[in-house]
């Protein structure tokens, strides 16, 4: 099932281009987001360090970098999350019918 | 029962080394993070772990640890007897759930050196190990959306398997089982040498028994109960791991009423940087270092050959998505406990003089510089709760240098015997019984240089490691599923270029050059390679794949058409659960 025939019949059915491409552009959206506050965030700390240091609020020890900082995991863990759901949801269903149609 | 683990140090033959140890301890940050580069598992080189003096017999530990592993062989035993097929052995099966496998990933993740070292640096430089922290997690969205699906679909059991998908068999999987088995063998070495310190260190054993202890424990795992006993034991590990650290999380909020703002003012008043331990410092003003080193952690433990056959045990796509899914969040939540361990540390231990040698306050932890997080036990929940973690962090270790054993194995069994060697006519049966010599040989291997290497400083090799994972194996796996112009000679090419310049930088840096080769000053002047030495192997493997006009160069672009489907679609994947 897994030779070159069947393959180029996937190739041709429009769903899996549509998988394809909303996948990828899900992924890459993803990815900048991410790659973009982390490396965002480090340029901050080697060239505005101050940002991060001010106080969350008058008299307060905590500073501004500690929630930034931990928004950084947890946001791009739950982009984890919302990227499974679609992955494995809406384009799982999208994936069986190309796997579907083409196996028929 | 009730003694005290860290003992003043003993004068004996290890003197000299522990006082290069302090000294490598204080001597930069940069180091200890050089060591942790590890990322997961890895323990750091003794030089990090501060001490290699021997401490008195720790009753508490060795019962604990006894409980895990007489679990852990019971596993093997269950483990072995469904243990049948080679599918089974190097990855149980495909049997695993996405749940199951994101513990186990996390597992390799969260060793004793994120415990120990990333708790350690937030406690000497407060807001810049956190940044550390942030650096370490940030790699495994990435690996969920650009390559988890692509990896179980194309994968069987090695890495080399997708490496070599339309590739010269012979050539490109076997540069890619050797790239592996590179990687395996530095980071066993670091392992092992890390074992014999820490369990020196917090039990009481002789440096040589525990590695031995290690190495066996480690093939009896690996043989008998292949990949379904070593992701059980990670499993294990993980959930104690993950439940430790919270417990001793909750323990440490409860001395400050659960508030955030009254341990962070502790903290402040208690160390000696005061309020500057709440912004960055100056150990990342260098972008090009923290970009180095991001870029290292970050694609250097996505081509970590433990981690990769990971993605093999599950049954497909979607639960290999779950997988990280659930990973990245025991991670993530693993290392926000973890900083708020190590701040919690600065005001409970930083201020106890139990736990500075000779009772000074301020100056050397007891132990040396990874131990805040031990102390912290000891001072939150007594010598019980010491014991456990000490017991963990035992576990840790096993449980990584079991998988790296396997993934060494299976690159030489299944890689190198079976696909090159025999060229694919070797049956089951005489694959799974190099595969089980090869972890012997592993064994055996692991111990003796762990003993050979127990005088020297390791660091170097943790940095060599991640360099040469980033830059000779990730380009042409991430290559090989990216981009259709990828030819046999550009991944060889490009792969060499990768390894002679990751071993360059390293061996002309500070952690070779100067620490081991006894140099003024560093030729190469930055910790990591990886930025320098990864852009180089994409640059090579892509330029000689675009120079590459030959027909077998035509044949294996036309190939990727193919290829790209069955990444996309998981049409004709490996499914093991099937077999």
């Amino acid at each position: 099932m897994s030779d070159s025939a069947t393959y180029e019949r996937v190739r041709q059915n429009p769903k899996f281009h549509e998988l394809v491409r909303k996948r990828t552009r899900l992924a890459v959206t993803l990815s900048v987001i991410v790659l973009g506050a982390y490396y965002g965030f480090m340029m901050i700390v080697a060239f505005a360090p101050d940002v991060l240091r001010t106080p969350l609020s008058q008299g307060s020890t905590l500073t501004v970098g500690v929630p930034v900082g931990a928004a950084i995991i947890v946001v791009s863990w739950l982009l984890t999350g919302l990227y499974s759901h679609f992955a494995n949801g809406a384009f799982e269903e999208l994936n069986k019918d190309v796997v579907r149609e083409v196996l028929e | 029962m009730s003694r005290m683990i860290i003992a003043p140090r003993r004068v004996g033959a290890s003197a000299p080394l522990a006082a290069a140890s302090m000294a490598a301890v204080g001597r930069t940050a940069s180091l200890a993070v050089a060591a942790l580069l590890v990322a997961a598992p890895a323990l750091a080189g003794p030089g990090d772990l501060g001490g290699s003096e021997k401490q008195p017999v720790n009753l508490t530990a060795i019962i604990m640890f006894f409980v895990f592993v007489a679990s852990t062989l019971g596993i093997t035993w269950w483990a072995s007897k469904r243990t049948k097929s080679a599918s089974d052995f190097y990855t149980a099966g495909g049997g695993i759930t996405g749940f199951q496998n994101g513990l186990a990933i996390a597992g390799d993740y969260m060793s004793a050196a994120t415990l120990l070292g990333l708790s350690s640096m937030v406690f000497a430089t407060g807001f810049d190990g956190f940044i550390y922290t942030i650096s370490f997690f940030v790699g495994w969205p990435i690996i969920l959306f650009l390559l988890a699906e692509r990896l179980r679909n194309l994968g069987k059991y090695t890495f080399a398997d997708i490496a070599s998908y339309r590739l010269d068999q012979t050539k490109v999987r076997t540069f890619a089982a050797m790239g592996s088995l590179t990687v395996v063998c530095f980071y066993l070495i670091v392992q092992m040498v890390g074992a014999g310190q820490l369990i020196k260190l917090l039990f009481g054993l002789d440096y040589a028994v525990a590695v031995i202890l290690v190495g066996v424990l480690m093939v009896v795992y690996v043989t008998f109960g292949g990949m379904i006993a070593t992701t059980w034991v990670q499993i294990i590990k993980a959930v104690l791991l993950l439940g430790g650290g919270t417990l001793l999380g909750v323990l440490a909020l409860s001395k400050f009423g659960f508030s955030l703002e009254s341990l962070a003012a502790k903290a402040v008043s208690s160390h000696k940087a005061g309020t500057r331990i709440m912004g960055p410092g100056t150990l990342l003003a260098d972008p090009v270092s923290a970009v180095s080193l991001s870029l290292g952690l970050v694609f250097g433990t996505a081509a970590l050959p433990h981690i990769l056959m990971r993605f093999f045990t599950v049954p497909n796509a979607k639960e290999a998505r779950k997988s990280v899914f659930y990973a990245s969040g025991f991670i993530g939540f693993f290392f926000l406990v973890v900083c708020v361990l190590g701040m919690a540390a600065i005001s409970i231990v930083g201020t106890d003089p139990q736990f500075f040698e000779g009772g000074k306050v301020g100056g050397k932890l007891l132990g040396g510089g990874n131990m805040p997080v031990m102390h912290l036990a000891k001072a939150l929940g007594g010598d019980i709760f010491l014991g456990f973690l000490s017991a963990v962090a035992f576990a840790t270790i096993l449980a990584v240098v079991s998988g790296l054993a396997l993934a060494g194995a299976s690159a030489i069994a299944h890689d190198i015997y079976a696909r090159v060697i025999r060229k694919g006519h070797a049956t089951e049966a005489e694959e799974m019984r190099v595969s089980k010599l090869a972890s012997l040989v592993l064994g055996v291997l692991g111990v003796v240089l762990g003993i050979m290497f127990e005088k020297q400083n390791v660091a170097f090799l943790v940095g060599l490691t991640f360099g040469i994972a980033a830059s000779a194996n990730f380009p042409v796996l991430f290559l090989s599923m990216y981009w259709k112009g990828l030819t046999t000679k550009g991944a060889l090419w490009g792969g060499i270029a990768g390894l002679v310049s990751a071993v360059t930088c390293v061996v002309l840096s500070k952690t070779v050059w100067v620490a081991v080769l006894g140099n003024a000053a560093p030729i190469f002047p930055y910790e990591h390679p990886a930025l320098f030495s990864m852009t180089f192997a994409f640059l090579v493997t892509i330029v000689v794949s675009r120079l590459d006009g030959s027909e077998t160069a035509k044949a294996e672009k036309a190939l990727f058409e193919d290829q790209y489907v069955r990444a996309q679609t998981g049409i004709g994947a490996a499914n093991a659960s099937n077999h």
